[in-house]
């Protein structure tokens, strides 16, 4: 039982955070927000070059073999940043589902390319009527004689017009009467029958939703050998829901400190707002709450290799506690700062955009805690 | 960084399961399941104490001169874990864990050859002299005065809340030796044989029906200058030692998993008519579990911060908020998963001594009891509020 950093881990972390607090200065993201691609291919180069891209890809395939305590250290640093590089899209999510699930020849092809910062994944996954079901999956793809056709639509795809590869789930009819398994496909950027709607996404970055009308697939865009993905798809996603936790502690932690420090700064009736006991006793609650949210980051990604059902439970219950505590610090810092924290002219209002899009995202508190419940083998409500 | 422990820890781990199987009676094991009130009865505490004792486990937390097992803080995790797994009676924490290290701390070379192995044989049984009624949460405005007449001081006064006064033989209390400008410059803190004259108690019923705390009365009572523990006036500054022990000891969410395993047991019973079929009951136990695992990863980092000599820092506040904020949770939710068995009221204590077979299922007996004795966890050793007070100046710096 150790839960200090390692040399290796507390200079990653150094790293990181000089990194970010150089690089995402405010005039950074207001530039960034209105870009087209809604990060910098320039940055996303350096962070090749510093090894972030292969941190947590198997040495075997040009990776550093990191485990999800180190993508926690850096996604903790780019919370604090606000970072909107698609580091959770490429290499949270496409390298450890091409890693998992894809074939050899697959993986010596793709893996080295993410590593080297050359191809940009997004994962298209959710569907409007399954809400956070990771099960429910309408779309289909049918085999054909060249390949695979693939119809129907997909949400909130997180950073898929800038993906050059986009990462499909569909059902696929095997012949077997057994129900359709789960399967992913590999379907390039300007496939014909693709129809992207790219938007802006709450909290920074883009997202983009999909309508998918007779795509034409090879027969190799299938990844892996056909075997139901669902298991997969779960253990990426605990996985991306503990990297996604460190980056809300991250986040946190910055609206704390700042509203710390306005409320030692603020003056209204001739004393500091923080001179105030009920000020600084939701400051220590706020406090309290990041803590919280830290050590649940941290166990879900000490868990991240821990068998399904722990490992799930985990997961799920560090997304639903750093969820009511993201939302509670947020709403705070924003109230804290009075009118001010309602403005664009605070930076205020971005950190707390962005732990609304994480409590959204992968399913919010209430979602998780029926998960939670359902995996301890307890009766939720349907 | 990893969770697990190492092939050492595991081996004792082993070893402490084995001690409890050989030790811990159903008797005992029986009497603290039906205990509703903070600190179990003297009688099931010391015997464990004592048989802690002979295994020289006694004092978890003592250096070893002093009879101290010399643990690692992993290896006071694993005890406290696998005790409350087992669902082991409180020992005199009053002894133990307060002023048991303040005595070691501060304590003349007499005191401590004196008290010390008092303590660890279960012979001593102390209680803590802290609160008056017109001091609470601003506790070093107490009265209580200590006035020098030769070698003894003479004590006027009261104490309130007084946990097992009417069992202790010894009490530690913090009196006013001294009005200075400043208030916490006046206190000692002083060792007090309860069978001195001039002493009455004055039992003080709780709202779940125990006789746990009580009113001390000092009528002109005179103890010997030999037991004030350290300087003359410098009482607060042990005294917020001690409420450091008392506040974080860092491990509490064994026991509050063992409360919430009770809980959760009754709700998958027939008893209750599975309770836990109701979605917003499975729902609520989800969130305490996860509550639960969120302050065993909190305790596990500040323990691992003591493993490698660090200061984990003003983190007790932190801790005792969160412990007992959820153990009022887990209180709540017993009382809603009981339902009408809920309405029964057993006057009779100790419940492990009832002479009728009572009007519910026995292991409903003390549902009700804890969660209302309970709402005491966010009052005494310093209020949540003034926790919060806590966190805000010595964590955030306000």
């Amino acid at each position: 039982m150790d839960l200090t950093l390692s040399e290796e881990q507390r200079l990653l972390r150094e790293s990181a955070d000089r990194f970010v607090s150089e690089t995402y200065t405010a005039d950074h993201r207001r530039q960034i927000a209105n870009d087209p691609l809604g990060f910098s291919a320039d940055i996303w180069k350096q962070f090749a070059d510093l090894g972030w891209l292969a941190l947590p890809i198997a040495e075997a395939h040009g990776g550093l073999g990191g485990g999800a305590v180190e993508v926690g250290i850096l996604m903790e640093a780019f919370g604090r940043g606000l970072v909107s590089e698609p580091y959770l899209s490429t290499v949270v999510i496409g390298a450890s589902l091409i890693s998992e699930c894809g074939t050899d020849a697959q993986k010596r092809a793709l893996l080295p390319d993410i590593a080297d910062g050359s191809l940009y994944l997004a994962f298209a996954h959710s569907e409007r009527q399954a809400r956070f079901d990771l099960s429910k999956v309408a779309t289909s793809a049918k085999r054909t004689p060249d390949g695979w056709r693939l119809d129907g639509q997909k949400t909130a795809v997180l950073d898929g017009n800038s993906a050059s590869q986009i990462i499909v789930s569909a059902r696929v009819d095997d012949g077997s009467g057994k129900p359709d398994k789960l399967c992913l496909f590999l379907m390039p950027k300007g496939t014909r029958g693709l129809a992207l709607r790219d938007f802006p996404r709450l909290g920074g970055g883009r997202a983009c939703n999909l309508e998918l009308s007779g795509v034409q697939l090879p027969a190799d865009a299938l990844l892996g050998d056909g075997r139901d993905a669902l298991p997969v798809i779960e253990a990426v996603i605990d996985r991306a829901m503990a990297a996604l936790g460190a980056e809300a502690v991250g986040i946190m932690q910055t609206l704390l400190d700042q509203t710390l420090e306005y409320t030692k700064i603020r003056k209204q009736f001739g004393r500091p707002l923080s001179a105030n006991q009920v000020i600084r006793h939701r400051l220590a609650d706020m406090a309290m709450q990041c803590d919280e949210a830290r050590s649940m980051a941290l166990r879900a990604a000490l868990m991240a290799d821990a068998e399904p059902i722990a490992r799930s439970r985990a997961a799920s219950g560090a997304k639903a506690k750093i969820g009511k505590c993201a939302r509670f610090v947020a709403e705070q810092a924003v109230q804290l700062h009075g009118a001010m924290g309602v403005t664009e002219e605070l930076d205020i209002g971005s950190y707390f955009k962005r732990l609304l899009a994480f409590d959204t995202l992968f399913g919010g508190s209430a979602h998780h805690y029926r998960r939670h419940a359902a995996l301890g083998g307890r009766a939720v409500q349907a | 960084m990893d969770l697990a422990f190492n092939a050492e820890e595991r081996a004792f781990e082993k070893e402490v399961r084995e001690f409890i199987a050989a030790n811990l009676t159903p008797e005992m094991k029986r009497a603290t399941a039906l205990t509703p009130s903070v600190f179990s009865d003297p009688d099931i505490g010391m015997a464990w104490q004592r048989a802690l004792h002979r295994k020289g486990w006694g004092a978890p937390g003592w250096p070893v001169e002093h009879g101290g097992p010399d643990w690692t803080p992993a290896q006071r995790w694993i005890f406290e874990t696998e005790c409350a797994r087992a669902g082991a009676p409180n020992v005199n924490v009053m002894g133990v864990k307060m002023v048991g290290p303040v005595i070691i701390g501060f304590g003349s070379p007499e005191q401590k050859n004196f008290y010390l192995p008092r303590i660890l044989s279960g012979e001593d049984y102390w209680c803590q002299g802290y609160s008056e009624p017109g001091s609470g949460s601003d506790l070093s405005s107490l009265k209580t005065r200590a006035v020098r007449d030769g070698d003894d001081y003479i004590i006027n006064g009261t104490k309130i809340w007084t946990t097992h006064a009417h069992h202790a033989n010894r009490m530690f209390a913090l009196v006013r030796t001294n009005e200075t400008e400043r208030q916490q410059d006046g206190i000692s803190f002083i060792l007090i044989d309860m069978k001195s004259p001039g002493i009455t108690t004055r039992p003080i019923l709780t709202i779940g029906g125990d006789h746990e705390v009580n009113q001390v009365f000092f009528d002109d009572v005179r103890v010997p200058v030999a037991n004030r523990v350290g300087e003359e006036g410098k009482g607060w500054t042990y005294g917020k030692y001690l409420l450091e022990f008392e506040r974080g000891s860092g491990i509490a969410s064994a026991k509050l998993r063992d409360a919430l395993k009770t809980v959760s047991s009754l709700a998958a019973s027939d008893l209750t008519g599975r309770a836990i079929d109701d979605p917003d009951i499975a729902m609520r136990m989800s969130e305490i579990e996860v509550d639960i695992d969120t302050l065993e990863m909190t305790e596990l980092r500040v323990l691992s911060a003591l493993q490698t000599g660090q200061n984990p820092g003003a983190v007790s506040s932190l801790l005792k908020l969160r412990v007992s904020e959820i153990r009022q949770a887990v209180t709540r939710l017993g009382v809603d998963v009981i339902g009408n068995d809920g309405l029964y009221v057993e006057p009779v204590r100790p419940l492990y001594r009832l002479n009728e077979a009572p009007g519910i299922p026995e292991e409903m007996l003390p549902v009700v009891p804890e969660y209302l004795n309970g709402r005491a966890y966010t009052i005494f050793g310093g209020s949540s509020e003034i926790q919060r007070d806590i966190v805000a100046k010595m964590v955030l710096g306000l």
